[in-house]
């Protein structure tokens, strides 16, 4: 099969991704997109590592795997934080400060 | 399967051909001493760790401040003792496997991040600004981030004299990944450094000990819109690793020139793709800019500066400012030289709406870091002015700027922590009004620092622009200098309007207090005026120590 229908479909996921933090209003939502985004990018290395034959992408896929779910713990932290504070996970809600 | 090779699993001898083969991989070449900086930094941060785990609550603080100084401290006498080595000019050269560059940029950047994240950590240990809750001296953070802000598990842990001395491996590990972006030399390690300096601020950010609702809101804030930048970053290195087939900056770079020799059938497909290379290169400075906060990626700045606890905000505003440069500088002159034509029109474009969006906006701001916050993304606009120089000239004068930038911005903020009511810090502007008769040296202090964002002469801002400007007049960029010189000028007119606020008008009845800070602050605001004078008024020595440092190496 081609390696550019994968791209494709990278670059899919990740307008899917990217459309969803711009349009959904939960927070918790907003950072599942984010995630659906950093996985089309692996997507995309695993797919250029197989056409280049070279290694390279599917290690720096691990790697973004990892810096995932560190983002994940630095995340749910500070969106559990807010939640328990403010009873709520909208990002409108969230609108102390503003011009 | 058959039984000897199943039973091969588990004997040496049968399975001596495998290693034979494991002992012929070669070990990688690591070149410690090359690395120490960045070493001595995360290292501490492990001990920071572990200080938080073993150490009893009421020795922390001493222990966790001692670590950090002493770290940071090392730290920069290794960049000095590599400097005077000779690795920022004759010997420089390309460390772990490829990974980090070890040159005059980096080792100018990572000494400027040291010594400004030296100074924030020094107005992160303040505890003599707010007053003293039951009997413990608190500091600018939370007592317990945990604990749902105003309820009775807060008080309580307030009255337990509880403190978030993590904030100090946090901050640590945040310069660390710092030391590392601005030298990383492949887009990975760019790519990991990002991500780890960008995490503990995402934190820093949540922990203020007042209005800690605005504060988790800016942590919220800035930790979505990081996350969103970063995967555009990682999203772009993904296409450029389609486009050159490798991460590495200098095979990147040779593939964008033209001048790679060896070229195998699917490099040479992927090659002739444009789109791959300006998409995936414009994702990767568009993740850039956004932390450098340029305008169209600005919109992050003010907010997460208002609300995140001062001290943390001018670390912020400093020291990721630096690095976001040094790796933006990285990139343009190693990677995507051979794009130029492509980007520089682009960086054009971007660099005059930041400046002038920077500039007009802040003369609409009521609160003081707000308006530092956006006169800070003015500031990101003249620094860029630099960048689009394409010259050494270019590199230097930016590097320079970043150094006299970042010291007064930490002192800056941490005037701002002084100047204090019942509420905790007294930001709005009104309350500055009169400040100037109340107590003329803090008044007058942070007049010079405003003096030196406005750019007037015999302050660090003005050599620091002058070089800017110079270097992109003699690049080409000409009217970009006049647009750089008016938005100067719009911008002289909001910091003046602050100090005629201050030494002008009459003092509210019920303003603001000044409170007087332990040697710990008193160090970072007077190291930011020394710095502000010094490179004012004598700054050819630094401008020197700037030029020589101004080649990177591919």
């Amino acid at each position: 099969m081609n390696p550019v229908n994968y791209l494709y479909l990278a670059a899919l996921l990740f307008a899917i991704g990217a459309t969803g933090v711009l349009i959904r209003r939960n927070v918790i939502v907003v950072f599942m997109c984010v995630e659906l985004m950093l996985n089309a990018c692996n997507l995309a290395f695993v797919a250029f590592a197989r056409l280049h034959g070279n290694l390279d992408g599917q290690i720096i896929a691990f790697f973004t795997m990892v810096v995932a779910a560190a983002e994940v713990v630095v995340g749910l932290a500070i969106i559990v934080s807010l939640f328990r504070s403010r009873h709520s996970a909208s990002v409108d809600d969230a609108s102390l400060m503003k011009l | 399967m058959s039984a000897t090779a199943v039973h091969s699993l588990w004997t040496t001898t049968a399975a001596a051909s495998v290693n034979d083969g494991i002992d012929k991989i070669d070990a990688p070449n690591i070149e410690y001493g090359q690395l120490a900086p960045t070493l001595i930094v995360i290292g501490a941060a492990v001990i920071g760790v572990l200080i938080e785990a073993f150490v009893p609550r009421k020795s922390r603080y001493y222990a966790q401040l001692f670590v950090a100084v002493v770290a940071l401290a090392a730290a920069f006498a290794a960049v000095v003792a590599l400097a005077a080595g000779g690795y920022g000019t004759t010997k420089a050269r390309i460390a772990a496997m490829g990974a980090i560059a070890v040159d005059g940029p980096a080792l100018f950047l990572q000494g400027t991040i040291l010594l400004a994240g030296m100074v924030a950590i020094f107005t992160f240990a303040e505890r003599r600004l707010d007053p003293v809750a039951h009997g413990n001296r608190v500091d600018s953070f939370v007592a317990q981030a945990g604990a749902v802000p105003g309820s009775p598990g807060e008080q309580a842990a307030t009255k337990a004299g509880f403190a978030t001395t993590e904030v100090f491996p946090l901050a640590l590990f945040a310069i660390g990944g710092m030391l590392v972006f601005p030298s990383a030399n492949d887009l990975l390690t760019f790519f990991i450094a990002l991500e780890v300096f960008s995490l503990p601020l995402y934190l820093l950010c949540a922990l203020a000990r007042r209005k800690r609702l605005m504060s988790q809101e800016a942590a919220v804030k800035y930790f979505l819109l990081g996350a969103f930048a970063s995967a555009f970053t990682l999203f772009g290195i993904a296409l450029i690793y389609g486009y050159a087939g490798s991460v590495s900056y200098g095979t990147v770079a040779k593939v964008v020139d033209g001048t790679i020799t060896t070229v195998d059938p699917a490099l040479a497909g992927t090659m002739g793709n444009d789109a791959l290379l300006l998409i995936g290169s414009a994702m990767i400075v568009m993740g850039l800019l956004f932390k450098v906060g340029a305008v169209p990626f600005h919109m992050w700045t003010p907010d997460v500066y208002q609300g995140a606890p001062t001290p943390v905000t001018g670390f912020m505003a400093a020291a990721t400012k630096v690095a976001a440069f040094g790796a933006l500088l990285r990139l343009l002159y190693v990677v995507l030289p051979g794009l130029r034509w492509d980007w520089r029109p682009v960086m054009y474009g971007v660099a005059v709406i930041t400046m002038l969006g920077g500039a007009i906006v802040a003369i609409t701001q009521t609160d003081i870091k707000r308006l530092l916050a956006y006169s800070s993304i003015a500031h990101a606009g003249f620094i860029l002015a630099g960048v689009i120089a394409t010259t050494e000239d270019g590199v230097s004068s930016v590097l320079f700027y970043l150094g006299a930038y970042s010291f007064v911005t930490i002192g800056a903020f941490a005037v701002v922590t002084l100047v204090r009511d019942a509420g905790g810090e007294a930001t709005h502007l009104s309350k500055w009004a009169g400040l100037g008769r109340r107590s003329p040296l803090v008044a007058a202090v942070f007049a010079v620092f405003l003096l030196a964002f406005a750019g007037i002469p015999l302050t660090s801002g003005f050599s620091g622009k002058f070089a800017v400007f110079k270097a992109a007049a003699e690049g080409g960029a000409g009217a970009l200098v006049v647009v750089g010189v008016i938005s100067s000028a719009i911008a002289a007119f909001f910091y003046i309007r602050v100090i005629v606020l201050m030494f002008f008008s009459e003092p509210k009845a019920d303003g603001p207090t000044v409170a007087v800070p332990s040697p710990l602050t008193m160090t970072a605001i007077g190291v930011g005026v020394a710095v502000t004078l010094v490179l004012g008024v004598a700054p050819q020595y630094f401008l020197d120590l700037a030029g020589q440092s101004g080649v990177f190496v591919r």
